[in-house]
């Protein structure tokens, strides 16, 4: 009977392979599938048992941060955001039910402890519990708020103000964005609760989930006179004495454009033609240059293309000639004339317009925008540090003194010659982009720098609609506040 | 080095282990259980020590490393009871000591083993009646669709634990008188040995009791199991191949046939072809929960005491009289169906391997132990025991991954229960009184 003990002995054995291959399939093979189903609900639950780590302010004020609640194996953690809305866009929030946006997104990775393979086994050799890093952002508080406020208050007292408005501020040469406001703003505490957060979500026109900063992209008006110089200088096409005639109205692209207020200068300057925003002249530069060099210019600028800042994808937006919805770049297509002094169909985002400001502020050279100050582990130690990236270089040193230059006749005798900032000369550009011309309803721009000899802080503010306002009256003055709380002493 | 030295050393890393497993959940949960419980390690060993004593002065012959492998599950299956929670260890470490008076009164008073053999049919009658005594009126008691369980007042135990010990008792000795007879050769068909035609009666008996089986107490894989070790004990008696393949043909035909009949049998079936299917029957839960819960394992595991298992804070339900694990787990079950799957989350797929080799190396154990059997009754009994133990880990394992339907049997030595670990401790015992016969007659042998 020996025979077919043994025979039954390697049955056993080969059922028991079934059960080893069985387990393989569960716990190894098919694990990612596994976790990745609906119904799983232990990556939701073990998500809360993670101590995510801190924001904060690089001038130390808290923004987000974890509670934990219960003790041992049992405790879980919840977000909290001490500054309610202030910090709403750009931070967003990071609730078990709602998911993630914003920086909470991006930065999933440090904030919730993610490690590589070899590190988390090193963690659980160790039994060390997995937990976040803190980081600071770039972002001031201070600066914040008086963006926030400043946009706040120009949207009550502005005659006819609607929608929103948006500001950012961006240190030229590390690109570390000091402020980012999106105004109206929401309170991530409120995305916690399921009714209020449908609330956030209905309020029609008013999106305050919408960050205008990054995702919603407007009619640049005059600020893109910038661009057009830059190109105009340093594709060696044009000096800033070149001379042309400024009458109003021009001919452009078989169509007849006038001057703000249907002034007519007569044969002008470069320099002349930004310090009063002469549309006529160019008009005449951006045909005289042509809509392949002109948006081979936009492009060094990063339009055409997400922003290379760490930021949720479907937040951010480029900036660009758009038709129907779609980046349009064929030359036979676009009225090159009038995307050079912003019109068309060119529409831009706040960031964008603010690297714009930057890069000519840094000397020509683009640096990489950001929002990561530091991050630091647990136990203190920096993983991660601000280390300023250089994108690419869009105009010579010559070019970025030139422009710095005329930007800076704008402040002192041009169309902001009303404004100031604590933190030195202003160089900058206004932009009235005109959204319905017989009920004069505009959208109000400002775009500079300061100090212009050296600067510290680059910064774009916008509002969405007025009526009869203009960019030196209503954006200006919420660019030079901002400027003033960061770089005003 | 005598056979029980052998076992003496083998039972060190049982107690490294009971003591490193024990260390290892009080650390990680320290703030959630005693240190009392620290103490049962050591009390489970010194128990085990006296086990020892014993079968040096009555088995002195017997295999040595049979008791040190179940002595490592039943290690094992407190470490891992202790870190769901502490009075479950403590219970089962109880029920532990039960199960060694068990084993220690069947290796006195069972010495002559033989004996069974004469009170076979009353042994058979009383095994189907404890079968069935979960279909009875007030102590019958129905858990998840499933008669298996009896409930007398304080106590519940699953009476397919001991009668599977008096199944193998029956067929082993009725198996042994009929083996002659059945094994005749008829003709050859394909290369297989076809015996008479008549033959197949009892064959047929069995397997109309196992489908009895399956519509009374609604449990695939209790069936499975006894029919299986009928089969394993009719082919190891016989010799003829073609027994296991009509067996088998006529289980699954009679199984499907059942699953038809039966609604439950049927959501059973139904679960485990698509456990995700959106219509999936009621249950479907407790499967794929337990196929989250493997998916934490991995290669190692997450470490004993480290996997999700009991639900944080807010996910806690908030009536929940009975207590965790009874409620309020992620997992349905996680100290009896389902401990396997919480052993591949802790443990990874290396633990589960270890564990399954454990399971091997004793179903290896029991088959020598009937290989080396002086007689045909001993055989039959040793090789039915152990497969009857070996199926019973497949039937088991099988449903938490999926490889088979779920059913309710319990993982030998490890699961909580008492009834569970009293059979089994019966069931070595009596492997052990084949083993000592076999290994003293050999070595007489050698030695004259």
């Amino acid at each position: 009977m020996n025979r077919p003990i043994f025979r039954l002995y390697v049955v056993v054995l080969l059922l028991f392979a079934g059960l080893v291959a069985f387990t393989s399939r569960w716990s190894v093979l098919e694990a990612d599938e596994l976790r990745a189903n609906s119904e799983n609900r232990r990556p939701l639950i073990e998500e809360q048992q993670i101590a995510r780590g801190s924001i904060s302010t690089r001038d130390g004020v808290l923004i987000a941060e974890s509670v934990g609640r219960g003790r041992g194996p049992q405790r879980v953690y919840v977000r909290r955001y001490p500054q309610g809305s202030l910090f709403g866009n750009p931070v967003g929030y990071s609730f078990v039910d709602r998911g993630r946006i914003g920086i909470e997104l991006s930065e999933n990775d440090l904030l919730s402890g993610e490690r590589n393979e070899f590190a988390s086994l090193l963690d659980q050799v160790l039994n060390r519990k997995r937990a976040g890093d803190d980081i600071t952002l770039t972002l001031d508080a201070n600066a914040q708020r008086v963006a926030t406020e400043a946009l706040e208050r120009a949207l009550a007292s502005t005659p006819g103000a609607e929608g929103g408005g948006a500001v950012v501020a961006i240190e030229p040469d590390t690109g570390a964005i000091r402020a980012m406001a999106s105004v109206p703003g929401f309170n991530p505490e409120e995305a916690r609760d399921e009714q209020r957060f449908e609330q956030l979500l209905e309020q029609g026109t008013a999106s305050p989930l919408f960050n205008r900063a990054t995702q919603a992209t407007y009619e640049p008006g005059s600020t893109m006179k910038v661009v057009t110089a830059v190109a105009a200088l340093d594709s060696g096409e044009f000096d800033t004495s070149t001379v042309l005639n400024a009458d109003s109205p021009k001919e452009i692209s078989g169509a007849p454009l006038a001057n703000s207020g249907g002034q007519s200068f007569g044969d002008i300057d470069m320099r002349t033609a930004l310090t009063f925003s002469v549309n006529t002249y160019w008009a005449q530069v951006g045909e005289q240059l042509g809509a392949e060099t002109y948006i081979e210019y936009m492009k060094r600028f990063g339009f055409y293309s997400d922003p290379p800042l760490d930021y949720p994808d479907n937040q951010m937006a480029p900036s660009g000639i758009y038709s129907e919805g779609r980046l349009i770049e064929d030359p036979g297509r676009i009225d090159i004339g009038r995307v050079a002094i912003g019109q068309e169909r060119l529409l831009v985002t706040p960031l964008q317009m603010a690297m714009v400001a930057a890069t000519v502020a840094n000397g020509g050279e683009l640096m990489r925008p950001t929002f990561l100050e530091e991050a630091r582990d647990p136990d203190g130690r920096v993983v991660e540090k601000l280390d300023p990236e250089r994108v690419r270089r869009v105009m010579s040193a010559q070019t970025a003194q030139a422009v710095t230059e005329m930007m800076t006749d704008v402040a002192r005798e041009g169309t902001a010659s009303g404004l100031s900032t604590r933190a030195g000369q202003l160089a900058g550009k206004t932009g009235t982009a005109e959204i319905d011309v017989e009920a004069r309803v505009n959208r109000p721009w400002f775009i500079g720098f300061a100090p212009a000899d050296d600067p510290k802080i680059a910064v774009a503010a916008m509002l969405e609609r007025c009526t009869g306002c203009s960019g030196g009256a209503v954006a200006g003055p919420i660019a030079t506040q901002v400027m003033d709380a960061l770089a005003g002493g | 080095m005598s056979a029980r030295t052998r076992e003496l050393f083998a039972l060190i890393p049982v107690a490294l282990l009971v003591t490193a497993g024990f260390a290892q959940v009080f650390l990680v949960a320290g703030d959630e259980i005693g240190d009392l419980s620290l103490t049962y390690g050591g009390y489970f060993l010194a128990v085990c020590v006296a086990a020892h004593v014993l079968l040096r002065i009555r088995l002195p012959h017997a295999d040595p490393y049979l008791f040190p492998l179940c002595a490592l599950l039943a290690a094992f299956g407190l470490v891992v009871l202790y870190r769901i929670n502490e009075t479950l260890a403590v219970g089962q470490a109880t029920v532990f000591l039960l199960g060694l008076g068990a084993f220690a009164a069947t290796i006195i008073f069972l010495r002559d083993y033989e004996v069974l053999q004469r009170y076979r049919y009353l042994i058979a009658v009383g095994s189907l009646a404890l079968l069935l005594a979960p279909r009875l009126p007030v102590i019958g008691s129905q858990v998840n669709g499933a008669y298996l369980a009896v409930d007398l007042g304080p106590i519940s135990f699953q009476p397919a634990e001991l009668a599977k010990i008096g199944v193998v008792v029956f067929l082993a000795s009725y198996l042994n008188d009929k083996r002659e007879l059945l094994s005749v050769a008829a003709r050859r068909f394909l290369g297989l040995t076809i015996p008479p035609l008549r033959h197949f009666g009892p064959l047929l008996l069995v397997w109309g009791a196992a489908m009895l089986l399956l519509v009374f107490i609604r449990d695939l894989g209790s069936s499975l199991m006894f029919f299986g070790a009928f089969l394993a004990l009719l082919y190891v008696a016989t010799n003829r191949f073609s027994y296991v393949l009509v067996g088998l043909v006529l289980f699954a035909a009679g199984a499907w046939a059942v699953s038809g009949a039966v609604e439950h049998v049927r959501d059973r079936f139904e679960i485990w072809l698509d456990p995700f299917a959106p219509n999936a029957p009621a249950g479907a839960g407790q499967i794929t929960a337990a196929l989250f819960t493997e998916a934490e394992g991995g290669l190692f595991g997450q470490g004993l005491g480290q996997a999700l298992l009991k639900l944080p804070g807010p996910f806690f339900p908030s009536t929940c009289e009975a207590g965790f694990p009874y409620c309020g787990s992620i997992l349905p079950e996680p100290h009896t169906d389902f401990i396997y799957a919480v052993i591949v989350a802790e443990l990874g797929l290396f633990g589960a391997c270890g564990l399954i080799a454990c399971y091997a190396l004793i179903a290896a154990r029991g088959f020598k132990a009937a290989m080396m059997a002086p007689d045909g009754f001993s055989k039959l009994l040793a090789s039915g025991l152990t497969a009857v133990f070996a199926l019973q880990v497949f039937v088991i394992i099988g449903g938490v991954v999926k490889l088979i339907p779920l059913t309710g049997v319990t993982l030998p030595f490890v699961s909580y229960g008492g009834s569970s670990i009293v059979a089994n401790m019966i069931l070595l015992a009596l492997l052990m009184l084949v083993s000592e016969r076999g290994r003293r007659a050999a070595e007489q042998g050698v030695g004259a």
